[in-house]
């Protein structure tokens, strides 16, 4: 394959994936990992040093406009990022000496995990009080709806939520993904942190997760410009395309369909883990 | 607290605005090494499926992409966008902690140093000696 024909398919590859993870809340890194090993051959390692670039361009992209409105919760990501870098630093270390066969296995799995978990319903919280921990380490804050009005808000249970902020970072750097799905349980079903402030927050944590990992991968060579570069353009594009065709749909029927799409994606990098061909 | 809550708005208006234009002029970087890269190795073969280890700290990495940026490498150029990239959320940290100074909540400047501390350790774990 030459260069130029490569470039133009991990690009429209890449805003396919980038679209599509907006559209199911998976993120992009998640579904252009198998695209980039499975469909075009290319090193498990690359993909995950690609994928984690384009995590840092997309989340920064799409955190920004929320850290302006205040949704997000600054010194909540700020204190759950010493788990999530912590973890990453881990996850990391053991993806440069673990088999890409282990990798691509426990990717199809986090993958299932993943898809069936943004397919169920989601409740809200709303705490009034804070457990004394929280309250000591000020997380609880308020966020304003459409209309300008503050909703405030409390936490609970830190040191769950922390634990699995830990488990978070750990498969980010590990697998080279955003790891939305098990930060919003942190956060969502652990914390009680209201949906739009855990979804916000989850996602303005994932550059400073991104980087304590994707460091290790630069100077181990996981970082491919050329890889790289039609990668990051391409999920951030297809992303911003996403969350534009979400204003104006309803996404539930579009999300059964991607989480079946990708359950065959998983079954399809777990096969080929275990026959050693990744 | 009207006094923290205008530190913290403005903050959050600079924080976002980092955010904002530092990925895109990761982005515009990269895009041009790539129309770089392009025009002088799009007829070339990929080679990907074997992943060759390397090892290189951060340092001799810079000096390759100034060397590259110098000769007009597009894979440095591609290079020095996702540096730039990287640096985004880095910048947006150490900009957390001068607000947390501001605001004397030593509390968070302590748990802010502790993440750099975390990101530093891995820049010297991530090169094997």
């Amino acid at each position: 394959m030459t260069v130029l024909l490569f470039t133009i398919i991990v690009f429209a590859g890449a805003f396919a994936a980038g679209t599509i993870g907006s559209l199911s809340g998976l993120g992009g890194g998640i579904i252009i990992i198998p695209l980039l090993s499975i469909g075009l051959g290319v090193d498990i390692h690359y993909a995950i040093g690609a994928a984690l670039v384009s995590v840092i361009a997309t989340s920064s992209g799409s955190a920004a406009a929320y850290v302006r409105e205040g949704i997000t919760n600054m010194r909540l990501g700020i204190f759950l990022e010493i788990a999530t870098t912590f973890g990453a630093v881990s996850g990391a270390l053991i993806a440069s000496i673990a088999p890409g066969s282990l990798i691509a296995v426990l990717f199809g799995l986090t993958l299932i995990f993943s898809s069936i978990n943004s397919l169920r319903k989601k409740e809200e919280h709303l705490l009034t009080s804070s457990s004394p921990l929280a309250q000591k380490l000020k997380l609880n804050g308020s966020y304003p709806d459409e209309n300008g009005k503050q909703t405030v808000y409390g936490t609970k249970n830190v040191l769950g939520g922390f634990g699995m902020m830990g488990l978070a970072g750990m498969m980010s750097g590990l697998l080279g993904i955003g790891s939305g799905a098990f930060k919003v349980i942190a956060m969502d079903n652990i914390m009680k942190i209201p949906f739009k402030v855990s979804t916000t927050t989850s996602n303005f944590m994932m550059g400073v997760t991104a980087i304590a990992s994707t460091v290790i991968y630069l100077q181990k060579g996981y970082i491919q410009p050329a890889i790289c570069m039609p990668t990051m353009i391409g999920v951030l594009f297809g992303s911003m395309t996403g969350s534009r065709i979400l204003l104006r749909s309803n996404p539930q029927k579009l999300r059964l369909f991607f989480a079946i799409l990708i359950l065959l994606l998983a079954i399809n990098m777990i096969y080929n883990g275990f026959a050693g061909k990744i | 607290m009207p006094k923290n809550n205008f530190t913290d708005k403005t903050l959050q208006t600079i924080i976002g605005n980092l955010l904002r234009y530092g990925v895109l002029l990761a982005l515009a970087v990269a895009a041009v090494g790539g129309a770089f890269y392009l025009s002088r190795h799009a007829h070339e073969t990929v080679h990907y499926e074997q992943f060759t280890e390397q090892d290189k700290n951060l340092g001799q990495l810079a000096k390759e992409i100034i060397e590259g940026l110098k000769a007009g490498s597009g894979t440095a150029i591609i290079f020095a966008g996702i540096i730039i990239l990287f640096l985004t959320p880095a910048l947006r940290l150490v900009l957390s902690l001068f607000s947390f100074l501001a605001e004397k909540d030593y509390l968070y400047v302590t748990i802010t140093l502790i993440v750099m501390a975390i990101i530093a350790t891995s820049i010297v774990l991530g090169h094997s000696h």
